[in-house]
């Protein structure tokens, strides 16, 4: 794409802002994604499959995990994660889901809230890809609200005993450790701040626990006939008394705080994911719009088609700009969960808007998997739901700038 | 054993070329420069080595070139090399292949090596002597367009790849390799590999340090470029129309057939 002088899709030259390091990343996996991921995705995307071994894969280059420090993982910056999140879902939303649940949610959660035995125990086989992690936290009728959850751990005698059930648990079938959010009789000491305060009602109670996919009472149950993030495994976790041994807790997350961190980091990576999957859509329109002929002129040529190249490149350059000025914040310490969430909405939304008017410059062809751009434009509408639907996310900034709470 | 890998930094292959009509050279500005493609099949020749090797295995990538480009270095040191050395004078400017060749040997020389590993073309002056000349100046075996290599007994094995088969050579170290495509796919550098590649030393050399006793760049240089062209735009290809699949197999046939490609 790049020509002398402008690029035609890094226009405002935002690459320029990435340090050499960054950049190594980013060409690193573009070209992971341009040899390995590329010429199959359309494939598994209509087979509704992701080969496990693209998690190995995944470890060998260090992705996963990889902006956590020790437990051989890389410790790389936030812009290098979002980086590679970025190029990853250029590739498929799947696989920067997987890579997602892995290294923000699962690893994470047992990254901030658990113990050293436990961080031995786990990370360095999920740094590699040798161990898979999935995140329960949604349940069938507690989606935008888990403070409602009704999976529940008991105490027995120095064990845990868990019932319940949770849905849409992206990797849940092919993991080896589930990261099970529940409900306990355990009181609120020792929660993490005053907003949290606020759920201590119904929400003190929550604890993470360890569960090896293997442990009596847990299945795993596929869901089928997605039309979205079909590159993806995504699963229903069923705890029936299911007993755990009294280290499988997380002993520092303590009600919502314990999700929520997690959420936090993983909706980071969104905010960059979706604009790379918004880069490869307007790429393939502009292609397209150059060398497909109408009326004896490359469509790239009508005025109409110049409008929606052009609207589409101001969303792609701004929305880039955005994940990295978020970035460049939380490399500093000082990002802040609405600000995540202000970058989530915008960049889910206009990725959506781009991949929807890339597909009308395709024409028919924009409805085939022969092109990226429907299947992207099926994942995006995953990617608004999942990590706090966009309204939700509407309703954490409008509560910040009016100081009124308008969920319930 | 100390493996050198000579790495040269080029314009990305996949942007526009372009050549200043003044100074006759490729523009180099407002174009990312990447490490010349095959010779990451070099460096990957010279990984696959130290790994088999073990011990006290080094690898050192070199190259000649502007100071300014030094960082695009770090991709080859993400990717394991331990070491990089960088030859930068402005005097090297314009340099041909004697000049450059020669230049490089005398910083070789300096660095010393076991086994030097050469790319076999580049993607922007696309002579392919380097590697010939090199070993000249240097006086080594010069053993070129391997697939495999091994080091045992203080000499280099090598299975070369030709149009009519496979030859293995063999030659005492020091010795100068070229490495072919089949050698083995590139590996990616690993976040580890990034991470760690800032730490790693670039050192820098300038002819001050060589002692030269022939002039470098253009006053060095026995040949000049004096006129350069763009390859002529491609023609309309040939539209056949067809009623039918097998009509349309028929055609694409008979016309490999005329070509005597099948
Ligand atoms: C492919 C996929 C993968 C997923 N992976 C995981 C995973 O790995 N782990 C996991 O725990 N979860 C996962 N999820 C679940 C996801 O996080 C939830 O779907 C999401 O939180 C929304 O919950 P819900 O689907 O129950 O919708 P609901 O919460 O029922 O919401 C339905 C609609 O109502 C709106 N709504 C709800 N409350 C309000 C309100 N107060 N004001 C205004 N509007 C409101 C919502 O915004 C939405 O538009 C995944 C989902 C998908 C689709
Ligand atoms: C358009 C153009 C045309 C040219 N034509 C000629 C010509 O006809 N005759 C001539 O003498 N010169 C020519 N030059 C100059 C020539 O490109 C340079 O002198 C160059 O340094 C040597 O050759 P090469 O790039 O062709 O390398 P090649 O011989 O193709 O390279 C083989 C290998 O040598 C190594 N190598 C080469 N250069 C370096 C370096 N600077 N640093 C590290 N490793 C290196 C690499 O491993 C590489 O894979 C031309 C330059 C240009 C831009």
């Amino acid at each position: 794409m790049k020509t002398l002088g402008v690029d035609a899709v890094d226009f405002l030259d935002v690459g320029a802002l990435l340090s050499d390091e960054e950049r190594i990343v980013r060409d690193t996996v573009r070209a992971f994604v341009r040899d390995r991921v590329l010429p199959n995705v359309a494939e598994w995307f209509e087979d509704g499959t992701l080969p496990r071994a693209l998690g190995k894969q995944l470890g060998e280059l260090g992705l996963l995990g990889m902006h956590l420090r020790g437990y051989g993982c890389a410790g790389a910056s936030a812009v290098a994660y979002g980086i590679a999140c970025m190029e990853l879902e250029a590739g498929d939303a799947g696989v920067r889901s997987f890579a997602s649940v892995q290294g923000s949610l699962a690893m994470y959660a047992i990254y901030r809230w658990g113990d050293d035995g436990q961080k031995e125990a786990w990370l360095p086989r999920m740094s590699a890809g040798d161990a898979i992690g999935c995140f329960g936290l949604t349940e069938p009728d507690f989606g935008s609200n888990p403070a409602g959850m009704r999976t529940y751990a008991r105490r027995d005698g120095a064990d845990w005993v868990l019932n319940g059930t949770k849905m849409w648990i992206t990797n849940g079938s092919i993991a080896d450790v589930a990261i099970v959010w529940a409900n306990t009789d355990d009181d609120a000491h020792g929660r993490a701040s005053a907003a949290e305060a606020q759920d201590v009602r119904k929400a003190a109670g929550i604890r993470g626990f360890i569960v090896p996919t293997n442990s009596k009472g847990f299945v795993a149950n596929d869901v089928h006939r997605k039309l979205s993030l079909r590159a993806s495994i995504t699963s229903e976790l069923v705890l029936q008394d299911c007993r755990v041994p009294p280290d499988a807790v997380l002993p520092n997350a303590r009600g919502l705080a314990g999700p929520l961190a997690c959420l936090n980091e993983a909706r980071f990576g969104i905010i960059w994911g979706a604009m790379g999957a918004a880069r490869a859509c307007y790429e393939t329109a502009l292609d397209y719009a150059k060398t497909r002929v109408q009326f004896d002129r490359p469509i790239g040529g009508f005025q109409i088609t110049q409008q929606k190249l052009v609207n589409m490149l101001l969303e792609l350059n701004k929305g880039t700009l955005l994940a990295l000025h978020l970035g460049r914040k939380k490399d500093a310490g000082q990002l802040r969960p609405s600000q995540v969430s202000f970058g989530k909405l915008n960049n889910v939304r206009e990725a959506l808007a781009i991949a929807r008017e890339a597909r009308t410059i395709l024409g028919a062809n924009g409805v085939t998997l022969e092109y990226p751009v429907i299947r992207h434009m099926n994942n995006l509408e995953s990617v608004l739901t999942y990590e706090g639907t966009s309204e939700m996310h509407t309703l954490i900034v409008g509560k910040e700038i009016t100081g009124l709470d308008a969920f319930t | 054993m100390k493996i050198v890998v000579t790495v040269k930094l080029v314009p990305d292959p996949n942007s526009e070329k372009k050549i200043d009509p003044n100074t006759k050279r490729l523009v180099r500005t407002g174009v990312e420069t990447v490490l010349n493609p095959y010779d990451e099949y070099a460096l990957e020749a010279a990984l696959q080595l130290k790994e088999r090797a073990g011990g006290d295995a080094t690898v050192t990538v070199f190259t000649m070139g502007p100071e300014a480009l030094k960082e695009t270095l770090r991709k080859a040191l993400a990717m394991g090399a331990d070491e990089a050395v960088m030859l930068a004078d402005a005097a090297l400017e314009g340099s041909d292949v004697s000049a450059t060749s020669y230049a490089m040997a005398q910083a070789l020389k300096k660095t010393g090596f076991d086994l030097l590993i050469v790319g076999g073309l580049t993607d922007d002056g696309s002579t392919g002597a380097v590697p010939g000349a090199l070993a000249e100046y240097l006086g080594v075996p010069c053993i070129t367009n391997a697939r495999k290599a091994e080091v045992t007994g203080g000499a280099l094995q090598v299975e070369r790849e030709t149009d009519s088969g496979y030859q293995t050579v063999r030659g005492p170290l020091p010795a100068l390799l070229t490495t072919a495509l089949t050698f083995g796919e590139p590996r990616y550098a690993s976040l580890k590999g990034i991470m760690g590649a800032k730490k790693k030393p670039i050192a820098i050399l300038t002819l001050s340090d060589l002692g030269l006793d022939r002039p470098v760049g253009t006053d060095g240089s026995k040949t000049q470029l004096v006129n350069f062209a763009p390859p002529p735009v491609r023609g309309k290809g040939k539209t056949i129309e067809v009623a039918d699949a097998t009509a349309g197999a028929h055609a694409i046939f008979d016309f490999l057939k005329e070509k005597k490609l099948v």
